[in-house]
């Protein structure tokens, strides 16, 4: 069946709008450019959007990793990396970040920061961060247009009021480049500040909305925030305020996931599995030295 | 005395308009819908100055074009025809030339709005010190303890009990609604206020505090304010000069209580004669 499919699956023409609009989004950090979103032999939700700019910058001489909530293994993405493996004869298909040059994700970036040669593809369900405050697409593009985010801090007001503190756990609204705010998918807060500054190109397809968006190499990634009540991260703190470390691999510097035993207790353990397996081995090296 | 607000010639036609519409509708046609091309002559021909402290009353019957006037002048929409500057201390705008952003910082920060339905100027789905602070956060500050003190300041300056101000509007009476609503309009410190209707449904002794909160607000602020209602008393306690509008003209104009002393247009001295 592979003679029957263009390298990549989708034909020249459609990489190249692809390609395109990949250009812009970098050109205006994040703005959401839209864009043809194919069909793709899968649901839309289950990385389309991401699958599509991965397979229109794929190359022969490329490495790709397939990442799913971290993790390598799961059906999403063992199911993305075998479609690619099969569509792109020639390509390398890795689960060791260091070895990957392009990184597909859904819902994380990996532990270990990225390098410059790296590129990270996000898949997105909601691109648009005013899409809570404001119904009409028309209205948010006339407020991306004039950076008028007050009402998202309104949402922030209103959690302080209530809760004490910013209670959003996922798709939090950052600014980039002082001006558009995106919703950087649905990466954890933990995930928020590697997107300021990355050395690493990061660039987000949603494929259902049809909508490319670029974090830019070196560009500046700012939470939205009171200047009293700073963005943090998740705390993995246990009720004597230690750092919990993983229990598989004891690292205490990673996002923890977290497991419920049949006995009703918890286990944490970290969420991005090839951080914890190379820690794993390095232990092991250091216990045999 | 600082002018603030010089309007000319403000015009809005709904509908596509012909030649013919001006000289078709107005008192003496009886109308403001053109037999013509059948378009509504909502406003033509308004003009006249504000100054810093005053309070300027619109009043007319319904339909008459004193809503579409302020709606004009906050940018709720856009007039067909004429020019209204805005003066600041430092600055002239010329209102209707302004781009959008330039439109929605005035509008954010140097005017405020009562609508007569609290539903148009509050969100029912935040909190009411929440519709406080997003004025606030919408004129850049951004420390949320500042927002915190300002809405808890403003909501006891006009008399909003403070245990509640975590509650949604839609939990108050329309009373209270309508304090919330002036004190998110009063949140920027706006040189200029819109008040259209603000009374209007509301029983006698509410009426009344409003009134008076209004009047207080204005002495010490020394706010100008423009204020729209078709209650003679309201206009006869709030306003020093008023314009009576029909059909979308202004039949006339003057010190307030010479008008309602001694009006001058028959469609007035019906109105006075009426009320009192």
């Amino acid at each position: 069946m592979s003679v029957t499919y263009n390298f990549g699956f989708m034909d020249e023409h459609a990489k190249k709008e692809v390609r395109r609009s990949i250009l812009k989004a970098i050109s205006i950090p994040g703005y959401q450019v839209p864009y043809s979103s194919r069909e793709m032999p899968m649901g839309r939700g289950f990385g389309t959007g991401g699958l599509q700019i991965t397979l229109s910058l794929i190359g022969a001489d490329e490495t790709l990793k397939v990442i799913d909530q971290g993790s390598d293994d799961s059906v999403n993405a063992v199911n993305l990396r075998q479609f690619v493996e099969l569509t792109c004869p020639g390509v390398n298909t890795t689960t060791h970040l260091n070895e990957a040059t392009l990184i597909q994700s859904r819902h994380r970036i990996p532990e270990v920061p990225l390098t410059p040669n790296q590129t990270l593809v996000l898949q997105v369900p909601y691109p648009d961060p005013l899409v809570v405050v404001e119904p009409s697409e028309d209205k948010r593009k006339v407020m991306h247009g004039e950076a008028d985010y007050a009402r998202l801090l309104v949402k922030l007001y209103e959690d302080i009021v209530k809760f004490d503190e910013i209670t959003i756990s996922h798709r939090y609204p950052t600014r980039i480049n002082g001006h558009y705010v995106i919703d950087p998918s649905p990466i954890p807060r933990w995930d928020v500040p590697k997107l300021n500054n990355s050395p690493a190109l990061i660039l987000f397809g949603a494929g259902r909305e049809k909508k490319i968006y670029a974090v830019p190499p070196h560009t500046i990634a700012e939470p939205l925030a009171f200047d009293d009540v700073p963005f943090r991260v998740e705390s993995f703190n246990d009720t004597h305020g230690n750092r919990r470390p993983c229990e598989r691999c004891g690292a205490t510097d990673s996002f923890l996931d977290e497991y419920i035993n049949e006995d009703g207790s918890k286990r944490y353990q970290c969420s991005d599995s090839d951080y914890c397996d190379t820690v794993l081995a390095e232990t092991k090296e250091a216990a045999h030295a | 005395m600082r002018k603030i607000l010089e309007v000319r010639n403000l015009s809005k036609i709904y509908g596509k308009g012909c030649p013919r519409c001006i000289e078709s509708t107005g008192p003496e046609a009886d109308t403001n819908m053109c037999p013509h091309c059948g378009s509504v002559v909502a406003i033509h021909d308004v003009s006249f100055d504000l100054h810093e402290g005053e309070i300027l009353g619109l009043m007319g019957e319904s339909g008459s074009g004193k809503s579409t006037v302020v709606k004009n002048l906050y940018f709720d929409q856009t007039p067909s025809s004429g020019s209204a500057r805005f003066f600041e201390e430092d600055a002239t705008h010329e209102m209707f030339n302004l781009n959008a952003a330039q439109q929605r910082r005035l509008r954010n920060q140097r005017f405020g709005m009562v609508y007569q339905n609290p539903h148009l100027g509050l969100n029912f789905g935040i909190s009411s010190g929440g519709n406080i602070a997003e004025r606030l956060l919408m004129s850049d500050v951004s420390h949320y303890g500042e927002i915190r003190e300002r809405a808890k300041e403003l909501l006891s300056r006009t008399e909003v009990l403070l245990s509640r101000m975590d509650e949604s509007p839609a939990a108050f009476s329309g009373g209270m609604q309508q304090r919330v609503q002036i004190a998110k309009a009063l949140a920027t410190n706006p040189p200029l206020l819109y008040l259209d209707e603000v009374t209007t449904g509301l029983d006698l002794s509410v009426q009344a505090r409003i009134l008076d909160l209004i009047l207080e607000i204005q002495q010490e602020r020394n706010t100008a304010m423009i204020v729209v209602t078709h209650d003679l008393g309201v206009i006869r306690l709030l306003t020093g000069r008023a314009l009576v509008m029909k059909y979308g003209r202004v039949i006339e104009s003057g010190l307030t209580d010479q008008i309602l002393e001694d009006p001058q247009h028959a469609y007035t001295q019906r109105l006075v004669a009426s009320a009192l």
